[in-house]
């Protein structure tokens, strides 16, 4: 039986954790290696950092991600900008177990399929951020959220599990930083319909949340990320709840 | 006591992280794939990501294996990790072709059976200990520790045994035979249980 796991997703450009709404105005929100250095304290289960300006640079931030890794003995995934056999290469040499990669599946198809051959479906998250548009398509974005594919979310999908993913983060636009809930009825959907894990990300406030979602569908994996910087709850708090509900949770 | 840390060099993978865990402990390791390194070791330790298949081309192409099999049989420590323990199985399985390993401990790398799980065993899960060990000292029986794979070590022999875990099945998660351990776990990942389990092992080495 799986164990349920809280992941905190830190938002960073160059040293700063940031923070967005809708993935956008993206605010500092603190220095990035403070805000590491309290999730290794709280020991928790696993970390996503994702550059939210790397697309816009010409070459990832390596020493960036070297020191915080440092800090971290603890399961860590890295995204944003990631293109090249050479990124993923020397991200891992940087001290992180997993990448997530977003844009470049729709970009360029072939390298994500090139990469989960070469360093294994366990090493590569794929990410896909969706958002609804007129109030019933789901279409699937890319660029940290400012270019729209114009490809519906359950077609684009089904590319996704044509490369025999590890882990899918699934990520709602319209839910990303609101603090309105999981889009559960959606997440409901795609676990129905594909085969892959995932973790889903985006809404959460409050530890009811996380529970209305892993009660409802047999997700195993929540990203976290306002609930943590604007709210009491700690990942700790999240998981005392669940226990108390019966799930089985890291002891 | 100063002690010779090699951590292999098989160009595969996060290795930095068990650098800092060993690090963390007081101690030093030094990332090489070098004979001479090797041979002048008393702890080597075998990193683990990626496929069983390339990662025994890698040491084959560098001309270690038979150092490797030397260093096994002088007392030399040993600590596979994920894939580094399944190298030391007789043979893998991995990417549908049979190949051999290093065959330091018997048993083979089979994929885990797929009938009610989804693969990878990814995430943390406990480790449940069938038998007493230094390497356990100060860890509680079923600590959770960090998964990431999806074969597993089928050992020839369950004196090799010291825990085991479950995902599907109950498989292997620490083995050992005399001086060789393989956990099939990251202790460079399982916060401070994994990075105690390392100074325990490394630590072996003064009884000796």
């Amino acid at each position: 039986m799986k164990k349920i796991r809280i992941i905190p997703t830190i938002l960073y450009d160059s040293n700063s954790a940031v923070k967005g709404k809708n993935f956008n105005s993206w605010r500092k929100i603190g220095s990035l290696k403070q805000i590491i250095k309290l999730y290794s304290l709280r020991e928790v289960d696993e970390l996503i950092f994702l550059d939210v300006a790397a697309n816009s640079k010409k070459n990832l931030e390596y020493k960036i991600i070297d020191d915080f890794a440092d800090d971290c003995f603890m399961p860590i995934t890295a995204g944003g900008g990631i293109k090249t056999m050479k990124n993923i290469e020397l991200l891992l040499k940087s001290g992180v177990d997993r990448v997530s990669i977003n844009s470049a599946i729709y970009n360029n198809y072939n390298f994500v399929k090139e990469a989960i051959n070469y360093f294994g479906s366990q090493c590569i998250v794929l990410s896909v951020d969706y958002k609804i548009i007129n109030n019933k398509k789901k279409n699937v974005f890319i660029n940290s959220g400012r270019h729209d594919t114009k490809i519906e979310l359950n077609d684009y999908l089904k590319k996704i599990e044509d490369l025999q993913p590890g882990e899918v983060l699934i990520n709602s636009i319209d839910r990303d930083g609101t603090m309105m809930g999981y889009d559960i009825e959606t997440l409901k959907k795609i676990e129905k319909k594909f085969k892959f894990q995932i973790i889903a990300s985006g809404g959460a406030k409050s530890e009811k949340d996380v529970y209305n979602l892993i009660n409802q569908t047999s997700i195993k994996a929540v990203s976290c990320s306002s609930i943590f910087q604007f709210t009491e709850i700690t990942p700790l708090k999240i998981k005392e709840f669940l226990l108390k509900k019966g799930y089985r949770l890291r002891n | 006591m100063k002690k010779n840390i090699v951590l292999l060099d098989i160009k595969m993978g996060n290795v930095d992280s068990i650098i800092k865990a060993v690090e963390y402990n007081g101690y030093k390791c030094k990332l090489s794939n070098s004979r001479k390194d090797l041979e002048k070791s008393d702890i080597i330790i075998l990193p683990g990501q990626g496929a069983f298949d390339s990662a025994m081309k890698n040491i084959r192409n560098l001309k270690i294996e038979q150092t490797l099999i030397e260093k096994s049989k002088d007392k030399t420590l040993f600590l596979g990790i994920c894939l580094g323990m399944h190298l030391m199985a007789d043979f893998g399985y991995e990417n549908n072709k049979k190949t051999r390993g290093l065959g330091l401990i018997n048993g083979e790398v089979k994929i885990l059976p797929k009938k009610k799980i989804k693969i990878p065993h990814l995430g943390w899960n406990e480790v449940k200990f069938k038998k007493k060990d230094k390497i356990l000292m100060d860890i509680s029986n079923k600590k959770d520790f960090y998964f990431l794979h999806s074969y597993y070590f089928d050992l020839k022999y369950k004196k090799n045994l010291i825990a085991t875990s479950n995902y599907g099945i109950n498989f292997p998660s620490i083995i050992k035979d005399k001086n060789i351990y393989g956990v099939q776990f990251h202790p460079e990942k399982s916060l401070w249980a994994g990075v105690n389990l390392i100074k325990n092992f490394i630590e072996l080495s003064e009884k000796n």
